[in-house]
């Protein structure tokens, strides 16, 4: 799917399947350095469950043209946009990482357009260590690495994974590789800047779902836990050995978190 | 300044793809020896097909013990993921289906295993698909074959039996100048000796018969995705990775694949609809060769350098081909590119020419006369009655195979005992 937001195109896979017009839409928003293909699985299974799915590639990732976008704010100020551009007027929101921030923002910005969130590989902040922002900004390959070497779990750093014939360490650190010169410090730079997600968490009012992994890294589930104290109605489903990169390394666990979500 | 700790090659051999079997606690990777796999429920089927959840379904599609040597594959490739298949000839036949059509066009090294040049000359035509075989050291040759219709550039780390060095930087250069990937057959070098990837190359594929299971008790092939093309900004050459395929409703496998594109592409229409899947068993086999490959390859080399050696300074040999011997026409490249040593797969000229060389051939003892390579054990062959049979005299030529060139696979027994051998043989071959 492309649509023009601002005047720039933007780029979003849907699943495979065609809508309907009146189906619950369902926007997913990935990581710093990343795009829509970290929702390869999630996309074709919600569309698949009778929702839109739209796993977007925010403006300067992915196919999206457009020029990066600075901060949290700035990001979540754009996505009312391009769900005008998309038709959409409500949406339930999936946010991972860089993108949970995005969207938690976006549902205290414009709560009136978001119906339910979901926050995955969330923390209340998201500090980055100076030596990845500083091999970022050099868009050096240390840089992805990093990510992975944080980002997996131990175990997916060995492998075994359910889907046959992938390895997900290169298949996460390509991904990071050919995001463009710099993409990854614009993102990584956004979410150590950001402050506010204890202030947005408090205005969110919305029914909204953290999907956290036990060893995650880079935000350590119990970092989560004042965000979730802080939204009145919201619930927590942790995944047994799994990192920050939970979609692609514990699918079905994210599988079974989202059915009921979406 | 902090520095990523990922598990090294020698560790990825023995572990990478697998956990302990969760069912029963299994160290080692367990053969399921199934051909098909229990579904929860109605969704739970419907979401495997329609490639909404991973797992399995069929094992010609995938098998748990084929999936972590898959996954091994790909993890000691540097790729992100890979498909085994039946041999490694079903391995280059799924890598060019799943790149092309008919009217598609392959530009070749022209020093190929025999298997591979068959392929390209007489089978694949017969498809619609063209190849233009070019000198493996000719860059300029490889930029001049590119034609329109061309979807593919191919060649081997080293040449089958001329053993030349692919300059592989400077030909991924032509190939992604021209819009196109590059695919290399590693057979000779594994992925211990080179990682194609570093170098350029966006798909790899191995004869897992051959170093990789290093027994000769198994068949079998990959083909692994570097996943660093880029299809969807090769103006629509690709339409089977960038179009709608309606063999899966609709599917567009690099619109919501990205860099896995091929990988899922290969496996969803090529192990289903061609169907050359490896055999649990053989992955297995093959599994427990890789678990050893650091340390075979060394032994592999050390003895190559040694009978290369020998073989070099023997006044019934006309000369030696091998890419660590200085007289070699790439003995510079070699160093660079391979500096771990340059496999062991050589070839030489016996004095005395097609007779002498049968005399050789039937004196060997220790050494096994057939048509292998990468065995464990020295193996040998006369490449012009063999594996090259088929090919007319002036591709003979072309591909530099002399009526009397020999092939050593030189395996990893005392090096000593395998010089012995060749001694006695050469000595024999001399005789009136």
């Amino acid at each position: 799917m492309e649509v023009t937001v601002q005047g720039q195109m933007v780029h979003a896979a849907t699943g495979g399947r065609a809508w309907n017009g009146d189906e619950p839409a369902v926007i997913l928003v990935h990581g710093a350095g990343l795009d829509r293909t970290i929702w390869q699985l999630q996309t074709r299974n919600i569309a698949y469950m009778g929702r839109r799915a739209i796993a977007v590639d925010l403006p300067g990732h992915g196919r999206s043209g457009g020029a990066l976008l600075a901060t949290i704010e700035d990001i979540a100020d754009w996505i009312p946009g391009f769900m005008d551009a998309a038709g959409i007027k409500t949406a339930k929101l999936i946010g991972h990482s860089m993108g949970a921030l995005v969207t938690l923002e976006a549902a205290a910005r414009h709560p009136s357009r978001v119906d339910k969130l979901c926050l995955m590989g969330v923390s209340e902040m998201m500090p980055v260590h100076p030596d990845l922002l500083d091999a970022a900004e050099k868009n050096q390959t240390l840089a992805p690495e990093l990510i992975v070497y944080w980002g997996l779990g131990e175990k997916a750093k060995i492998g075994g994974h359910p889907h046959p014939g992938l390895w997900v360490h290169n298949a996460s650190q390509t991904l990071l590789e050919l995001s463009g010169e710099g993409v990854l410090f614009n993102d990584l730079s956004a979410c150590n800047a950001y402050k506010g997600a204890l202030e947005a968490a408090a205005k969110v009012k919305c029914e909204t779902l953290f999907v956290l992994g036990k060893d995650d890294m880079m935000t350590p589930a119990r970092k989560a836990r004042s965000l979730a104290d802080a939204i009145e109605n919201s619930a927590t489903i942790l995944i047994e050995r799994c990192g920050h990169m939970m979609m692609s390394e514990r699918p079905n666990q994210v599988y079974d978190a989202l059915k009921g979500f979406v | 300044m902090v520095e990523p700790k990922f598990a090294k090659f020698d560790t990825l051999a023995l572990h990478a793809g697998q956990q302990p079997d969760p069912a029963t606690g299994a160290r080692a990777v367990p053969i399921y020896q199934t051909t098909s796999y229990v579904f929860d429920d109605t969704d739970h089927a419907a979401s495997l097909y329609n490639l909404e959840r991973p797992g399995h379904i069929y094992t010609r599609l995938s098998n748990p013990t084929t999936g972590v040597l898959e996954e091994r594959v790909a993890a000691l490739e540097g790729g992100v993921g890979a498909v085994a298949t039946a041999s490694g000839m079903a391995a280059l036949f799924l890598a060019v289906a799943t790149l092309m059509d008919k009217g598609g066009h392959i530009v070749s090294s022209g020093s190929l295993y025999g298997g591979s040049h068959n392929l390209f000359t007489y089978t694949l035509p017969r498809f619609g698909i063209e190849t233009t075989f070019v000198n493996p050291r000719d860059p300029q040759a490889f930029k001049d074959a590119i034609r329109p219709e061309t979807r593919l550039v191919f060649g081997e780390t080293l040449g089958n039996p001329g053993i030349e060095v692919m300059n592989l930087p400077v030909i991924a250069d032509i190939a992604h100048e021209a819009g196109l990937p590059f695919m290399i057959d590693a057979t000779f070098t594994t992925p211990y000796l080179i990682k194609v990837f570093d170098h350029g190359v966006d798909l790899a594929m191995h004869s897992l018969t051959k170093f990789m299971g290093g027994h000769g008790t198994a068949i079998g092939g990959v083909i692994v995705d570097s996943g660093k093309f880029d299809w969807e900004g090769s103006d629509g050459r690709f339409p089977t990775l960038t179009e709608p395929y309606a063999g899966y409703h609709g599917l567009d496998f690099a619109e919501e694949f990205g860099t896995q594109a091929f990988v899922m592409r290969a496996r969803a229409e090529g192990m289903k609809d061609f169907g050359a899947c490896l055999s649990p068993a053989n992955a297995f086999y093959i599994l427990q060769g890789i678990e050893t490959l650091p340390l075979r390859m060394q032994k592999h080399v050390s003895n190559a350098e040694a009978v290369a050696g020998f073989l070099d300074g023997h006044e019934a040999v006309e000369w030696v081909n091998y890419p660590s011997l200085k007289t070699h026409p790439d003995h510079e490249l070699a160093k660079t590119l391979l500096p771990k040593g340059a496999g062991s797969i050589l070839s030489f000229g016996i004095r005395g020419g097609r007779d002498a060389g049968r005399k050789f051939i039937e004196s060997v003892c220790l050494a096994s006369h057939l048509a292998n390579i990468g065995d464990a054990k020295t193996l040998v062959i006369h490449p012009g009655s063999t594996t090259h049979q088929q090919m007319s005299a002036a591709d003979l030529d072309a591909a530099g195979i002399g009526e009397g060139m020999i092939r050593l696979s030189v395996g990893i027994e005392d090096a000593g005992d395998i010089i012995d051998d060749l001694k006695q043989a050469l000595r024999v071959s001399q005789k009136d």
